[in-house]
């Protein structure tokens, strides 16, 4: 820079400009963006699979394998819970068999018996598919850390369930509850448990997970629930001890929830 | 414009400060760069492929066969980032039996650049999920959790900003709203705050303060919601913010056949991507960089999707 003054003032003028227009072509940080392309690609065996992951993977895919591979029961067919609209297969099974282990456990604790359970559609995590149920099934299909938990609940709040329901329009696992609905309307028309009309002030027993007890799902009426029993029974158990005991899974296609 | 403007400004004002650092050497650079973007989301916990009786998606996924793949493309390209938009965790036994520890480990084998959290990282409670960060060699953001009265105050930034090949990219993180969708119990004292309010200070501070070159959004917010058009999602986020270049999405595990293209607050075009879950896809944008001159003054950028 110093050298430069020496030079007469066109010449240093000159310089700079000729520098600038050097900078402007050659200089770093001066890039744009001017095409972007985007793709998907299929995570298959089309290229083969890295040696050394699943070596590393290897020995605890092995202790978990020796668990999970264990045949328990037998699926006459596939039961997926986004094949129905108000119910689906998977969602009544998972309903009828909380209420069919969780009951003894809770009558033998409370002395009461459970009237509903609701469960949560969102909380089905897989297929069940058709042939031999083992052990990984219950693991996919429920694989939270949740536990049952009984709330006693008033028809007011049982209402406010049916209302629930009708509006996420989501097939909810659900047994003990018949949800009768206007066809144009959607509103309730009537609402049965074990065949006789809820009463607004009568005492319920609801069997349901502690996420939801929680007011997870924003299943807001379980929060105005004048108490909850923990069964502590994680309901991952007590579908590995359903499917124990059970030989051929039932598919269930009783409807709950009905328009008229 | 504007930044277009800010640039030219940015170059006049550093060739007169910079006249005697000039060398040859920068003749060199070549004239088109070259980001390319790989990305997961909802990979929970699927370590091992789909078997081939799967009714959904037999013979799909799998981590050694993603390892494959980005190794491939790392091969081929020089400016590979690995990211993922959340819930790693939950959904196969691998989470139950070693509450994460071996996703973590497996990600950073991959070589991972940054994630953010979803809501199932939270699974095993904040505590859960602090104890296994020994085993991420990756780094996680979330600029709209607010973490101070929590373990991960620190720990976990709002964003992060990588360099390769002379090109910025600023990465920032947002999640989904936890109460209702996590036990309070588990998530503590974090505290969600406003996405779109969040994103608009996070794309001001990395596009203008920071001078990024590419602003990415790892968003665990969902793509959309059809029933509740109301709650914030990917494409709302989208349109009511502005310098954001890509939204890399999750939570909905929505599989987009090719990445959406929406309009921003200022007319711009942003790129929403998804890649459904479980680790069944690889998400791929490619950012081609011209140097300024190069590129036709008025000529806006062409997207291939």
């Amino acid at each position: 820079m110093v050298k430069l003054r020496k030079y007469n003032g066109f010449f240093t003028h000159f310089f700079s400009v000729f520098l600038f227009f050097l900078l402007l072509s050659c200089g770093n940080n001066l890039y744009q963006n001017t095409k972007i392309e985007g793709k998907e690609i299929g995570v298959t065996d089309e290229y083969g699979e890295n040696k050394s992951v699943d070596a590393f993977v290897a020995p605890y895919r092995d202790h978990i394998n020796k668990d999970m591979d264990v045949v328990l029961a037998y699926a006459p067919e596939t039961m997926d819970k986004s094949k129905g609209e108000w119910q689906t297969t998977i969602g009544n099974l998972m309903a009828e068999m909380t209420m069919e282990m969780g009951n003894p456990v809770f009558t033998k604790r409370i002395g009461r018996n459970i009237d509903i359970c609701l469960l949560n559609h969102g909380g089905i995590r897989a297929v069940l598919p058709k042939g031999n149920v083992t052990t990984r099934n219950a693991f996919e299909i429920m694989p939270f850390e949740n536990s049952l938990i009984v709330v006693e609940l008033k028809g007011a709040q049982i209402r406010e369930m049916a209302e629930y329901i009708l509006k996420e329009k989501k097939p909810h696992p659900l047994t003990g509850l018949k949800i009768i609905a206007d066809k144009n309307t959607s509103k309730i028309k009537a609402l049965l448990v074990n065949g006789k009309p809820v009463e607004e002030n009568k005492i319920y027993f609801v069997g349901t997970s502690d996420y939801l007890s929680n007011g997870g799902d924003r299943m807001n009426f379980f929060k105005k629930g004048i108490q909850s029993y923990d069964m502590e029974y994680k309901l991952r158990n007590l579908m590995i001890d359903y499917f124990k005991k059970t030989d051929t899974i039932p598919v269930i296609t009783t409807e709950r929830i009905v328009f008229e | 414009m504007k930044r277009r403007d800010f640039i030219k400004n940015t170059v006049a004002s550093s060739a007169f400060l910079s006249l005697g650092g000039l060398s040859l050497s920068s003749f060199g650079q070549p004239e088109v760069k070259k980001i390319t973007i790989l990305h997961t989301n909802d990979v929970h916990s699927h370590i091992d492929p789909f078997p081939a009786n799967d009714p959904k998606n037999p013979n799909m996924g799998g981590v050694a066969r993603r390892a494959a793949l980005v190794e491939k493309i790392r091969r081929e390209e020089k400016n590979v980032l690995l990211l993922d938009a959340g819930d790693i965790f939950q959904g196969t036994p691998y989470f139950n039996y070693y509450g994460g520890e071996l996703e973590f480990k497996l990600m950073s084998m991959l070589k991972y650049d940054l994630a953010t959290m979803g809501n199932h990282d939270f699974d095993n409670g904040i505590d859960g999920f602090y104890a296994q960060l020994p085993h991420a060699k990756f780094d996680f953001v979330s600029a709209n959790y607010d973490f101070k009265n929590t373990i991960l105050n620190d720990i976990v930034k709002p964003y992060k900003i990588l360099h390769r090949d002379g090109i910025k990219i600023g990465i920032f993180g947002l999640g989904v709203e936890l109460q209702g969708l996590v036990d309070k119990k588990l998530y503590k004292e974090t505290v969600y705050n406003n996405p779109v309010e969040i994103a608009t200070d996070m794309a001001r501070i990395l596009k203008q303060n920071e001078k990024c070159d590419l602003v990415i959004c790892l968003s665990h917010l969902g793509f959309k919601y059809q029933n509740d058009p109301e709650k914030i999602c990917d494409v709302t986020l989208a349109k009511q913010t502005k310098d954001i270049d890509l939204i890399i999405g999750g939570h909905t595990h929505t599989f987009l056949d090719k990445p959406v293209v929406e309009t921003n607050a200022e007319g711009k075009e942003v790129l929403i991507n998804q890649v459904g879950c479980y680790g069944i896809n690889l998400g791929r944008i490619d950012f081609y960089f011209d140097k300024k001159n190069n590129a036709t003054a008025n000529s806006g950028r062409s997207i291939i999707v």
